[in-house]
């Protein structure tokens, strides 16, 4: 835990005021640091003041994931892995357990909304430059969260054993065997058996439940551990460290709570509507959230016709079929996903926000932005014709946004950043 | 520390000694997690009942007529075998140049059906009919001219659109890279195949 080291005064610690006070509260204290980790972490935990609506998604991907531990728990006890059992114990909860379909509907739309929240969260850092120093870590913790949780969904889907869950393995677990000399074996190794089958249901089902969401904890608590010690970075992209009044407090800071605590608050209730719609009206969002093929059981025999991934993972899958060579092909997604590592690095421009870069910082993460949600839209297209060719285009436009980045960052014209943040009460 | 050096008899702390302990402590603690961790490595491999169940596995051919496919499975995977009529035969040849590997060079096939038919006997080829790119099952497109007019017959792969000629070699264009598997196989006795095993043994 952060030590409070920047001033004199000292959180107020009802609890350490007087040996005389004596009750259930200083004893628990003296014991368990509530009221210091209350007050480091929250009541005197200093965040700029000028967060607008973009800084809602952190707390939301945090709310999604208790949602998903919830669910997830509560599905675990009646699903049941294996291939004879895991497709028919699904439709089980579905039309047999008391709420079940609820329960199995929020677990499953939460996954699509964990990935929606995350990418707005990312795009943030984006924007303001949350990934730069003294936040290269923070942004390399974030990454990892989001790596474990591409591997948790991926996992996921394969648990009901329909037909896309079984098909979907079957192309994911391949992308292994393209990895020269070691691939064959490693493809066995991951599937227990020579093809998709009961051995790997359970061990997937095993890491979704067990491994990766421990993972997941760990990693977010680190994530927030390290955004507790650098501060949160803001629309500006200042510092506001860097501004103190005479009490030692940050100018352009105010109190998490009751501050952001309550304004996050609002981007609950306004994010728990949008939820409820989907469950309720929209469970399978048209196909996007839940693909039809999977309402039938898993058929080694027969491939659907058209197999794309849920939408959260078609960008890099249009990567991957945009290239005529299954090994070219794998390494360039590859290289998509990690490309978001060395961000920090390859970003030399001057100003961490979007507010003071010029037009070549703009333009590019405009032209990103657009190729990200084209890409996305062409992985879930058929691979034919124009929809390959656009596929290439906005690959190249994908991967020019990363690999010029240290020349258009350097040579970009900035605007002057001012010495306290913008800011216009209401 | 000063507090160990009276019990230790010395004045001196023998930093020397106590840095070689640590990375002897440490490296033996690292062997340890390693070799521990093999067993739990290894119980990812294929189990015994799984190995079991990759028998060879027979058909009965006598039944497949000329121009028809039909299916059987060995090791989890869908075996296509194809009974060709002389008209397929014939336009497995004269695409050559269309190919990315014509002469099965590069592609996972036993000797006996590194030939331009790919197969022990020309009538009938037998594919692992899982797609070389990300293991789909492509599907038949045996009519010439079914997919686009100089289509001269073979697979097609709905997922990410590799193209198969009727030997299962890979056309140029596809994210495939290599022909469709030819598993060992071989015929014990006449109209019975038998996938997976051959003279060399069972696979």
């Amino acid at each position: 835990m952060a030590v409070k080291t920047t001033t004199g005064a000292a959180a107020p610690m009802p609890a350490s005021g007087g040996a005389a006070k004596s009750g259930f509260w200083p004893w628990l204290n003296k014991r368990l640091p509530v009221d210091k980790f209350l007050a480091d972490q929250v009541t005197e935990y200093y965040a700029p003041k000028n967060f607008n609506v973009w800084y809602y998604f952190g707390s939301l991907a945090l709310l999604v994931l208790v949602l998903q531990l919830v669910t997830g728990i509560f599905l675990t006890m009646f699903y049941k892995p294996g291939e004879t059992t895991a497709f028919d114990s699904v439709q089980f909860i579905m039309r047999e357990v008391d709420w079940g379909w609820l329960i199995r509907y929020l677990h499953s739309s939460g996954a699509s909304f964990f990935f929606i929240v995350v990418y707005l969260h990312m795009f943030r850092a984006f924007l303001y430059g949350s990934y730069k120093a003294p936040r290269e870590l923070l942004w390399l913790l974030g990454m990892l969260v989001y790596l474990a949780l591409m591997a948790e969904a991926f996992m996921g889907y394969v648990l009901p054993w329909g037909n896309m869950s079984f098909w979907g393995a079957q192309v994911i677990v391949n992308l292994f065997g393209t990895i020269p000399g070691i691939g064959p074996d490693l493809v066995l190794w991951i599937r227990g058996d020579y093809g998709i089958a009961d051995a790997t249901l359970n061990r997937f089902f095993s890491l979704h439940v067990a491994a990766v969401p421990l993972a997941l904890l760990g990693l977010v608590a680190l994530h927030l551990v390290a955004l507790h010690e650098v501060g949160s970075n803001n629309p500006d992209g200042i510092e506001i460290k860097e501004k103190r009044g005479a009490d030692g407090k940050p100018l352009d800071g105010i109190p998490f709570h009751p501050y952001y605590t309550v304004k996050d608050v609002v981007g609950v209730g306004v994010f728990l509507v949008l939820l409820a719609i989907v469950v309720f009206f929209v469970p399978t969002f048209g196909g996007v959230f839940l693909e039809a093929p999977n309402w039938e059981p898993a058929n080694p025999m027969s491939t659907p016709e058209h197999i794309a991934p849920v939408w959260y993972f078609t960008p890099f899958y249009a990567i991957l079929r945009a290239v005529p060579d299954q090994r070219m092909g794998a390494l360039l997604m590859l290289i998509a996903v990690m490309a978001f590592l060395f961000l920090p690095w390859l970003d030399r421009s001057p100003v961490k926000s979007m507010r003071y870069r010029g037009w070549m910082s703009r333009t590019a993460l405009a032209i990103f932005a657009v190729s990200f949600v084209v890409l996305g839209y062409l992985g879930m297209q058929p691979a034919e014709g124009l929809y390959v060719l656009l596929a290439r285009i906005f690959t190249a436009l994908y991967f020019a946004f990363f690999f010029l980045m240290p020349l258009y960052s350097w040579l970009d014209p900035v605007k002057p950043v001012p010495e306290r943040v913008t800011y216009h009460a209401h | 520390m000063a507090d160990h050096a009276g019990v230790a008899g010395g004045d001196e702390v023998d930093l020397s000694r106590r840095k070689f302990l640590t990375r002897a402590t440490i490296a033996t603690g690292a062997v340890g997690t390693v070799l521990a961790a093999i067993p739990f490595v290894e119980s990812w491999n294929p189990s015994e009942r799984a190995r079991a169940a990759g028998v060879p596995t027979e058909l009965d051919i006598s039944k497949l007529d000329a121009g028809q496919m039909t299916t059987t499975v060995w090791r989890r995977s869908p075996i296509y075998v194809v009974r060709r009529t002389p008209d397929m035969v014939s336009r497995v040849a004269g695409h050559d140049a269309d190919l990315k590997d014509p002469g099965s060079e590069k592609s996972d096939q036993p000797a006996y059906a590194k030939n331009p038919l790919r197969s022990r006997n020309p009538e009938f080829l037998v594919l692992v009919g899982t797609c070389t790119h990300l293991g789909c099952l492509p599907k038949q497109r045996f009519a010439a001219g079914e997919l686009y007019p100089s289509w001269p017959g073979g697979f097609f792969c709905p997922c990410h659109g590799s193209r198969f000629d009727l030997a299962g070699r890979v056309f140029d264009g596809s994210p495939a890279s290599l022909n469709l598997r030819v598993p060992p196989y071989s015929y014990p006795k006449e109209h019975l195949l038998l996938v997976g095993a051959d003279e060399k043994g069972a696979a």
